[in-house]
């Protein structure tokens, strides 16, 4: 019966108890946060309608010829034209700059993370060096491939050129991304081995690499991507020549799809202003496919074996 | 308490001379008991610094062969430091330095030439957090003989021999290629203690290898390692009193003592048998120590 | 963590029983070997550098410094050649402006709310979403400027002089989205690492999300966010598809007004590029030394934002 009667009783409650169920409502504050929303939803529409648009622009050449037919000169084969030897470029140049860009920005982070000591000037400065270089508009890349690496080295406007050019534009990527893989590698893993007696490289190569490969892999296919689409630096290095025929060799003259693009998106025809926007429809579709790789690697790294 | 260790180094012909004379101004009967003629550590005068900061000085202590000896002391006095300083672990933190002698088997293990990679597998050491590797448990026991270089005809058998050792095979034979972090942290701490005695090293250095476990792993990791010196000589730190009277033989206490410069610096206060130690310390600050007055 | 051996002091000649087993030249060998690997950087900034200054230095010998940086015409691919770089470095700094004004509000906006609104699904949700932006090729944010924006703009241009096909407006709205993601990304890491602490000893006097976030968070990660604005402003810079296709071409006097087209630093480099400019001339010689320009100013807000960061970095790591 005299179940908590002394409130009843009393009739009192006390002011501040209701007040702090009354949630007061903040204009100024819900303002706020309606603006901060708007802010990323500016950032997302602008990129929802930028999808849209080259979809619905390059609709009708989103078929086949796209990747089967060769850029065509004559503009009244306008649209038989196609951007096959600007994909086989990009997957040349790509290629090549993998095979060089990835060992070398890989082996740099393990130097800068595992081996540099911070109390020597030198390992500093290179430190100074990468995030400086990180910074380094990619036109002034084209400028020191058209200078020295085209000219200098003789290379040439070649693949060759075009990949050493996008590695060293793209290593600071793979570099900075490596090393933060390695440093969230617990400490304990490297102390562990060396207790057993582990030389310093064995810890690294088997213990600290395989328990970074997602971290790595991820900037990995990060640094790929940026090196895909760029399209700046190979402006200076005859890219934007037109190219009718696929790369033969690492000295064969090419073109990539950005730089494809770029060309058509000058050209004054209505039909190569559509397969401008299908071939951005390509790019961005490469790019997406890398990106949802790089997510599945993401997403299993917690998960070990 | 430091005045008693200044020895000068032993020349290494008249070694164990000298050591019997510093034994006996630090404690008679911890040698009586097993002869005390064999330790496989010996510790003279060490200092310790990181950098120009000194963090252990003047440490003078046998660690006798196939037995457990447990240093104990307040938490910052250079338990850790000079524990590291057995296997050159310190060698990996920029700045740290050793001076003074240590010796393994009458080999100064300072001197040029000495390999810390070699050392640290004739030397191994358990750590407070358990730190397997993201493997599998298999692997986690096959790495330190591969990376060795250990000649050996069957890695099954030696992964068996590690695993039963470390009284973990029962609970881990039909699961030897998940991966060793599904393992509960007791046991993760039995499975390091097995990676450890796969290389078969001839010490073991436990740094609180209990603290970070619940009571009944506790027990399971005392137990083995009492099971660990019929082959193996023992090191472990442990800020658990109870701990190093139950597991240990010999005892030492170290303490930081502040100096004129305000410095605080880990010094030696007592090493004894353990019973001694625990039942008729010598020094009062051990005596306060032991009695739970400070600390 | 860092670790090195210190214990290699010099090798006994006498066999010893903790000697090393084996020799480990190997061990050396990797060592040099990721050394190298780490100063492939250095030699390309040696490299940039001497292909810019050489080309540079060869081009004030045919036209004087004052010529270049107080002339305000730039026509090197004219009959008529003037060398003034004023019609470049005001288009950049007309782009860059408008691109920053654009990208710091929206930016900012969006690192408040990714740190202190968001739940941790929601904002693991749009942070994909800013990556995917900041991953769009330069050069599809220039097409799109060109022909989306460019004709809505012109469609709805309230005033009697229509922009121009190509105009620095058009360019500017893109840059300025293109560079949201690099301001939002470093602005939230900023404000994620103000201590929480400090959020709950002011939530703890009553105060709200919004002067949490405005008056303790916000000026506490002040020197980071200015560092994401300056990052920002040197990536607006020496971007070069979007005003290339976008911006306009036009050189030969200075052009304040965004409606009109006008060639930047990047994007004079660009199209004098891509013809093959007969070596040894001046104007070929002109690319490098707008270049230059261009690396030097890249480069002083590149330095200026680290010592921000670090600043940051020394109050709260
Ligand atoms: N890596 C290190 N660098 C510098 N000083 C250290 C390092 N490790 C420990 N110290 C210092 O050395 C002293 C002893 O530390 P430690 O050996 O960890 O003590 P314990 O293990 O007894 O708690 C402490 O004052 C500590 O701050
Ligand atoms: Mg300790």
């Amino acid at each position: 019966m005299a179940i908590d009667t002394s409130r009843a009783e009393t009739g009192y409650v006390h002011p501040s108890a209701a007040a702090l169920k009354r949630r007061r409502i903040r204009l100024g504050d819900t303002l706020f946060r309606l603006a901060l929303q708007f802010c990323l939803f500016v950032a997302f529409a602008f990129l929802a309608s930028l999808i849209i648009y080259v979809l619905i622009a390059g609709w009708n050449r989103l078929d086949l010829r796209l990747v089967t037919n060769m850029p065509s000169g004559l503009a009244s084969r306008a649209d038989e034209s196609g951007l096959q030897s600007a994909l086989t470029g990009t997957l040349w140049v790509i290629t090549l700059t993998a095979l060089m860009c990835l060992p070398t920005g890989i082996a740099a982070a393990i130097y800068l993370e595992e081996y540099a000591d911070n109390t020597r000037w030198y390992n500093r400065f290179l430190e100074l060096n990468i995030q400086n270089l990180a910074g380094v508009p990619s036109i002034v890349f084209g400028i020191l491939g058209l200078g020295i690496i085209a000219r200098v080295f003789g290379l040439g406007f070649t693949i060759i050129t075009a990949a050493i050019v996008l590695s060293l534009l793209v290593l600071p990527v793979v570099i900075i991304a490596t090393r933060e893989a390695l440093r969230a590698v617990p400490p304990s893993i490297r102390l562990g081995s060396y207790a057993l007696g582990a030389t310093k490289w064995q810890t690294v190569r088997r213990q600290v690499l395989p328990a970074a490969t997602s971290g790595t892999a991820t900037g990995a296919i990060l640094a790929l991507s940026r090196a895909i689409g760029e399209a700046a630096p190979l402006i200076l290095l005859g890219a934007v020549t037109f190219v009718r025929f696929n790369p033969e060799g690492i000295s064969s003259r090419y073109t990539v799809l950005p730089i494809a693009i770029f060309n058509l998106i000058k050209s004054p025809q209505a039909e190569l202003q559509e397969l401008a926007s299908a071939g951005i429809v390509l790019l961005l579709i490469i790019l997406l496919l890398m990106n949802s790789i790089a997510i599945v690697i993401r997403n299993r790294a917690g998960k070990i074996r | 308490m430091s005045e008693t260790t200044t020895i000068a180094p032993p020349d290494l012909d008249r070694r164990s001379g000298v050591k019997i004379t510093a034994r006996q101004e630090q404690s008679t009967p911890a040698s009586d008991r097993n002869g005390g003629v064999d330790p496989i550590i010996e510790l003279q005068d060490v200092d310790i610094y990181y950098g120009s900061y000194r963090a252990v000085r003047g440490v003078s202590i046998p660690i006798e062969r196939r037995e457990i000896t447990a240093m104990i002391g307040p938490s910052g006095c250079g338990k850790s430091t000079l524990l590291r300083s057995l296997n050159r672990m310190n060698d990996l933190i920029i700045g740290a330095r050793v001076t003074g002698r240590i010796t393994f088997h009458g080999q100064d293990l300072y001197e040029a030439g000495v390999d810390p990679i070699e050392v640290r597998r004739r030397i191994g050491m358990v750590f407070q957090q358990p730190n397997p590797f993201p493997k599998s448990i298999y692997d986690n026991i096959s790495y330190g003989p591969k990376v060795t270089g250990m000649k050996v005809s069957n890695m099954d058998d030696l992964v068996e021999e590690a695993l039963t050792g470390a009284a973990l095979w029962g609970e881990v034979k039909d699961k030897l290629k998940t991966s060793a972090l599904a393992l509960s942290g007791g046991q993760q701490q039995r499975l390091c203690i097995a990676r450890t005695i796969a290389v078969k090293p001839e010490v073991i250095l436990m740094d609180e290898p209990c603290s970070a476990l619940d009571p009944i792993a506790t027990a399971k990791i005392e137990d083995l390692m009492a099971q660990l010196t019929k082959q193996y000589t023992i090191v472990i730190v442990t800020h658990n009193m109870q701990q190093a009277a139950r597991v240990s033989d010999k005892t030492a206490f170290l303490t930081a003592e502040v100096d004129k410069d305000g410095q605080r610096h880990g010094v030696l206060i007592e090493f004894d048998d353990t019973n001694k130690i625990f039942s008729a310390p010598s020094n009062e600050l051990t005596e306060a120590y032991i009695s739970g007055r400070f600390g | 963590m860092s670790v090195t051996e210190l214990g290699s002091r010099a090798p006994a000649p006498q066999p010893m029983r903790l000697g090393r087993r084996g020799n480990r030249a190997g061990e050396r060998g990797v060592e040099v070997l990721l050394f190298i690997a780490a100063t492939v950087g250095v030699l390309t900034t040696v490299g940039i550098i001497i292909a810019l200054v050489f080309p540079t230095i060869d081009f004030f010998g045919d036209v004087s410094i004052v010529e270049f940086l107080t002339g305000d015409s730039w026509t090197p691919l004219f009959a008529d050649k003037e060398y003034g770089v004023l019609p470049l470095l005001v288009a950049t700094l007309v782009v860059t402006a408008i691109a920053t004004l654009i990208a710091v509000p929206l930016g900012l906006g969006a690192a408040i709310y990714l740190a202190e609104y968001a739940r941790p699904k929601v904002r693991s949700a749009l942070k994909p979403m800013l990556e995917v932006l900041a991953g769009i090729p330069t050069v599809v944010y220039g097409f799109f400027a060109l022909v989306a924006i460019g004709p809505l703009i012109r469609d709805y241009w309230p005033g009697g002089d229509k922009p121009s096909f190509q105009n620095l407006l058009i360019a500017s709205i893109a840059m300025g989205i293109m560079i949201v993601p690099t301001v939002a990304s470093l602005a939230e890491d900023a404000m994620t690492a103000v201590p929480r602490s400090l959020r709950q000893g002011a939530f703890a006097l009553a105060s709200s999300r919004m002067q949490v976030a405005t008056r303790v968070v916000f000026p506490a990660a002040l020197s980071g966010i200015v560092a994401a604005i300056v990052l920002g402003i040197s990536r607006a810079i020496g971007e070069t598809m979007i005003v290339t296709i976008a911006g306009g071409l036009i050189s030969d006097r200075v052009l304040f007004n965004p409606i009109e087209g006008s060639a930047t630093m990047t994007a004079f480099i660009a199209s004098a590029g891509q013809g093959d400019l007969p070596l040894g001339t001046v104007e070929y010689k002109s690319i490098f030394a707008v270049g230059a320009l261009l690396f030097i100013i890249t480069f002083a807000l590149n330095i200026v934002s680290f010592r921000l960061v670090r600043r940051f970095r020394e109050v709260y790591e």
